[in-house]
């Protein structure tokens, strides 16, 4: 349920790091404690945000969230499948239902990123 | 997953942990948000069936020489006109006119009455109903603690429940009730009622007896594709239907006039709490009305959003409840507005977070079923 080479962040992010760019989802716990996923809202190419800050929305039936950036970044492609889709993320958090990529500012910030052993722990203490 | 020590468990609550439901603090209730997921058990009732675990209502019963003086003194609606075995709908006013509470009376007889009321208002509506009724030869019992009570809703709960019930079930209309039905070996209490818009039945039954009942059901069940449905289910199906929730639809600041809910208030019967005021409204013409609307553009309304006139510069109200819709797939409101904007194909203003959105005034309630 948690891939062991992705590092993970303490909101329920993913990260996986190809050649500078990151690709981001939420994790299988995120998305079973959301329930079913209704609505999401994206952001732009071009958009800049800072680690923690929150770069989209989901909504399921009964909930609202924001999803926060693990590490900072400039976004260069989103999953546009699941503005008409968002059920895919519950279907396969970590294939079709990644939800942004983007390119890392600093890499330096991914130091402070889980491993999947360090976040399986910490669901554990939830 | 909430901790539920200290919260109150109903018989059900093995069953619920047994169908890994996802357990929440409801009011001080430990009970079910959802098992499979709600859109899943939202569409098994609209389609098959769906049991529901309910027995946070409260009940009430009134019962003495002058039950049913004291209870339509309590009311809006009118329990006198109504014969032995039928349940009456109505709210529960202050003499303001806002409402104590929306709740379904049982007419056992015309000197027993089983008032069943909001698990979250049992407390408030307890106080109110023995400080109101002082001056009545009646006796209040809470039978809360005894009871339990589950919802099988769906096009399905008839065939399901018709063969482990001694009655006919068939001849049971809506908004009836009947007691001393036999099922699984125990004694309940069984009338055609629910909160979902489909057609389905609501069971009372001792609490000892609860698991007995819940088993026998789901067994039952199994060969109509029945499931054990959540409260997310349940607010999502009775949204759709267009059903006042109190505490967003129904309020302490909020008159059943303004509900759409005159049907249910008989202002030509004798006096009752909040009948001046009532009359008053009547009379005027309620402020604001309960509207149904449509999202045009993309977001979904929740409660507490507020809504603007079509221009979008002037707050008209607030959006009481909304949800994407599993039946009808739109994203979909309740709220208040003046007069002048209730009318279908109104165009209206919601905003989210900081945008304001597109949305029209639909018919309401948004589903009804077939048949």
């Amino acid at each position: 349920m948690y891939p062991e080479e992705l590092m993970y962040a303490e909101d329920h992010e993913w990260l996986r790091v190809e050649n500078g760019i990151a690709t981001v989802g939420i994790t299988h716990y995120a998305q079973d404690q959301l329930g079913d996923l209704v609505f999401v809202e994206l952001p732009h190419i071009g958009d800049e945000f800072g680690k923690d800050d929150p770069f989209g929305v989901i909504e399921s039936v009964k909930a609202v969230s924001d999803f926060y950036m693990p590490v900072g970044g400039t976004i260069t492609e989103v999953n546009e499948e699941l503005l008409d889709a968002p059920e895919i993320i519950n279907e396969d958090p970590y294939g079709e239902g990644w939800i942004i990529k983007f390119e890392i500012t600093d890499e330096a910030e991914l130091d402070e990123l889980m491993d999947v052993d360090t976040y399986t722990e910490y669901l554990e203490d939830l | 997953m909430v901790n539920v020590d200290g919260l109150k468990r109903t018989p059900f609550f093995d069953k619920h942990q047994e169908h890994e439901g996802k357990i929440v603090d409801f009011s001080g209730w430990a009970l079910p948000v959802q098992y499979s997921g709600i859109i899943d058990e939202h569409q098994a009732v609209r389609q098959k069936a769906g049991l529901f675990d309910v027995t946070h209502m409260g009940e009430l019963r009134l019962v003495g020489p002058e039950a049913e003086e004291a209870v339509n003194y309590l009311v809006t609606n009118d329990v006198s006109k109504s014969p032995i075995g039928r349940v009456i709908y109505s709210p529960m006013c202050y003499p303001h006119g806002g409402t104590v509470d929306d709740l379904l009376i049982y007419k056992f007889g015309q000197q027993d009455f089983l008032l069943v009321v909001n698990g979250a208002n049992k407390e408030k509506d307890l106080q109110w109903v023995a400080e109101n009724t002082a001056d009545f030869d009646v006796q209040l019992i809470d039978e809360s603690d005894e009871t339990g009570l589950l919802a099988l809703q769906g096009p399905k709960a008839e065939e399901i429940l018709s063969p482990l019930v001694d009655t006919d079930l068939s001849q049971m209309k809506y908004y009836w009730f009947e007691d001393g039905i036999e099922l699984a070996g125990h004694q309940v209490m069984v009338s055609r009622t629910g909160y979902t818009g489909e057609a389905g039945f609501e069971v009372y039954c001792e609490t000892n007896d609860g698991a007995d009942i819940w088993d026998a059901i789901m067994q039952k069940g199994e060969d109509f594709g029945l499931v054990p449905a959540g409260l997310g289910a349940r607010d999502t199906l009775r949204f759709e239907a267009g059903l006042c929730l109190y505490g967003q639809e129904l309020g302490e600041d909020i008159n059943p006039l303004a509900a759409g809910l005159s049907f249910f208030v008989k202002l030509g019967k004798e006096d009752f709490i909040g009948k001046e005021a009532l009359q008053e409204v009547k009379n005027q013409g309620p402020s604001r009305r309960l509207i149904g609307f449509e999202m045009l553009d993309r977001g979904i309304p929740r409660t507490g959003y507020p809504i603007y006139e079509p221009g979008g510069e002037d707050q008209a109200g607030e959006v009481t409840s909304g949800s994407y819709a599993p039946t009808l797939e739109k994203n979909l409101g309740m709220g208040y507005v003046p007069p002048h904007l209730t009318e279908p194909g109104t165009e209206l203003r919601i905003e989210v977070r900081n945008r304001k959105l597109e949305a029209v005034v639909v018919e309401f309630p948004f589903y009804k079923r077939e048949g």
